[in-house]
């Protein structure tokens, strides 16, 4: 098979699962062809994630339109562990719906919405393509639409009304966007825009571009002032769903932030290092204070899902290697945590009967295991050590202490321990204090298909903790790729397209160290 | 709707709808047009024929569900991106086994291959998807002016 296919397979083969779970609906067959739709698709991350490690970054042409003409895929380490990743979840998210989506929302197209999600995430992960990024974020919106309405309850139509319409608004920035760029550059392929732009960063229609797409991919990622669409509408369709939601959509916004404002536009830049900065740090703040002051367990967690979107950002905003390996780092860990601990909000409330902090109890007693089972997601989303989270926070951290932002390192500590307190706060509602007026011994027990997928995600949140080490390096070598934007022109367009812009640096190099 | 004179007019209309999506999807080959603009003159049709006549009897009319439509769209698509990369090219790559350029006689045979595939694929999607949330949204106004009476 071609190097090439290595990037089609991804998603191709989430559209031809959507497709056969939709034909396939209201069969009972239909769940078990989902399954293995997203075995494949973590196969085939798989094999292109060793492919990339083994061989560096890869690109292909569609159509074998050349570049910059056609629709270029590109994968290198940083989207091929983000497919792996999706993967991952796709196959936990399968597994978990088993029980937790009813067979209402199958028949209308669970399954083959979810598929074509994963589509949209898989190929904004891997295209090479500015336009094309654009295609990808609106299959996901139409998909994520669709997750949000299926149930057919009010208040789910009422969050998926508030999701859309803050979501079409990013959308049409980014559009905007999109438009003033090729007005500006002539093209729309993310290498030649590098090109084309590298000594024109400072031009009104380059930065008016670049706000644009930093105010919609921002929107996207849940960023302060505009992740007002989030907490309202997670905590409203299936479990499976939310988890979904929260493990991937916020993070394609981070992923296009972090691709972007490293090839296209400057991010280390006089003008856009402030905003992402200033961006990310109150992100972080509105994100945990929010959390606060909520009182149901998908709510809570919602807002951290914000507060942790600031990290990430905070890693991209400080723009030095290892602010962007902490935030590939934060990146990756985040991503399983969170999807684990909707997960377990699933099967608290399918014990305990509500997700209302005063509404339950009791399941300390009910099931240790399920105690456990939370302890160790909700310790590392707050940064305990040796957990995941404690890692990706430190390197944040200590990235910003190099960078001699103390505030910042002050605000990021400050923000983890007001995590802590959020987990401690579902900790002893959910699990320590007795519940109003349920035994539970007389509690439901939970399925196994709900309880394997929360042990399995919560196995590898201890083993990255712990073996910290190889993830370390694998994020090392992803942001060393981001970081030189010329080793991804070079990819795509090939050597001659950068033996220009290489002489012209290395000329810069030595410059430098004449005038030392 | 109760309109002898709509539901004449449909009748006349309906076939002339499909026969220029049909001919607006082939003329797309080579020039302005496609599968995306034929599939949507396509649910113009379907859709004056649903409101002329009745949402039940425009499905019976279709025959298929509309989202199974929809469905083996995106299949003929995803198949026709894959012929390409199958018969050693990229994917998505234009392959056409009935054409051919000889030297000095021009070109020979059907230009018929996988861009046409590709093409009614999008056809059939868009077809299938609009008439499911055409035919979804006349049902809920339906029912809500059934409730509210």
């Amino acid at each position: 098979m071609s190097p090439e296919m290595l990037l089609v397979w991804p998603i191709a083969l989430p559209m031809i699962t959507a497709v056969l779970t939709l034909v396939l609906r209201r069969s009972p067959v239909g769940d078990t062809v989902s399954l293995v739709g997203a075995v494949a698709l973590l196969a085939a991350g798989i094999t292109l994630l060793m492919h990339v490690l083994e061989f560096g970054p890869i690109s292909a042409q569609m159509g074998s339109w050349a570049a910059p003409f056609g629709i270029t895929l590109f994968a290198d380490i940083l989207s091929a562990a983000m497919v792996v990743i999706a993967g991952i979840v796709a196959v936990a998210v399968v597994v978990y719906s088993r029980q937790d989506v009813s067979e209402g929302e199958r028949a209308v197209g669970f399954h083959a919405l979810s598929h074509a999600l994963l589509v949209g995430v898989c190929g904004a992960f891997l295209t090479g393509d500015i336009f094309n990024l654009y295609v990808w974020f609106e299959v996901m919106l139409i998909a994520s639409f669709g997750l949000l309405v299926i149930g057919g309850r009010r208040d789910q139509m009422d969050a998926a009304v508030k999701y859309v319409g803050l979501n079409l608004i990013a959308t049409l920035a980014f559009l905007a966007g999109v438009g003033i760029l090729y007005g500006a550059a002539g093209t729309l392929n993310m290498a030649d825009l590098h090109l084309t732009l590298a000594d024109r960063q400072n031009e009104t229609a380059v930065l008016a571009a670049a706000a644009m797409l930093l105010f919609a991919f921002g929107a996207k990622a849940a960023m302060f002032p505009v992740f007002a669409w989030l907490p309202a509408s997670y905590h409203t369709p299936a479990f499976a769903t939310s988890a979904l939601f929260a493990a991937l959509l916020t993070k394609v916004g981070v992923y296009a932030l972090l691709r972007v404002f490293t090839v296209v536009f400057d991010g280390s830049g006089a003008f856009l290092q402030p905003i992402l900065l200033v961006g990310a740090v109150l992100t972080m703040v509105v994100g945990v204070l929010g959390a606060a002051a909520q009182n149901d367990v998908r709510r809570i967690l919602s807002f951290h899902i914000i507060s942790q979107i600031g990290y990430m950002v905070l890693g991209l905003a400080l723009f030095t290697p290892l602010a962007i390996i902490g935030a590939i780092f934060y990146l990756f860990h985040h991503i399983i945590v969170k999807a684990n601990l909707f997960f377990v909000a699933g099967v608290i409330r399918w014990k305990a009967g509500s997700e209302e902090l005063d509404k339950i109890g009791g399941l300390l007693k009910a099931s240790p295991l399920l105690a456990i089972l939370f302890l160790i997601p909700a310790l590392s989303l707050a940064g305990v050590p040796p957990l995941s989270g404690f890692w990706a926070k430190f390197i944040i951290v200590q990235a910003s202490l190099e960078a001699r932002d103390w505030w910042v390192a002050v605000a990021a500590l400050a923000v983890g321990l007001i995590t802590l307190f959020s987990m401690t706060k579902i900790w002893l509602a959910a699990f320590w204090k007795e519940h109003p007026d349920a035994e539970p011994a007389a509690m439901p027990v939970a399925p196994r298909s709900m309880i394997w997928p929360i042990a399995t995600l919560a196995v590898m949140t201890v083993i990255i903790g712990i073996a910290a080490g190889p993830l370390y390096t694998t994020a090392e070598e992803a942001a060393v790729t981001l970081l030189d934007p010329l080793a991804y022109v070079e990819v795509v367009l090939g050597p001659e397209a950068v033996a220009e812009a290489r002489a012209s640096e290395a000329a810069e190099l030595q410059l430098a160290e004449v005038a030392q | 709707m109760n309109s002898t004179i709509l539901k004449t007019a449909t009748r006349l209309l309906l076939p002339i709808f499909l026969i220029a999506s049909i001919l607006i999807l082939w003329r797309g080959h080579n020039q302005p047009g496609g599968g995306f603009i034929g599939g949507l003159m396509a649910v113009i049709g379907v859709a004056l024929y649903a409101i002329a006549a009745s949402i039940d009897e425009a499905r019976r009319r279709l025959r298929v569900d509309p989202l199974v439509l929809a469905g083996v769209g995106l299949a003929c698509s995803v198949l026709g991106g894959l012929w390409g990369s199958a018969a050693g090219g990229a994917f998505l790559q234009g392959v056409w086994p009935f054409y051919e350029y000889v030297s000095g006689e021009g070109t020979k045979g059907w230009p018929i291959g996988s861009v046409l595939l590709f093409d009614t694929g999008v056809y059939l999607t868009v077809l299938g998807a609009v008439c499911a949330i055409i035919f979804a949204l006349e049902e809920a106004v339906f029912a809500e002016r059934e409730g509210s009476r």
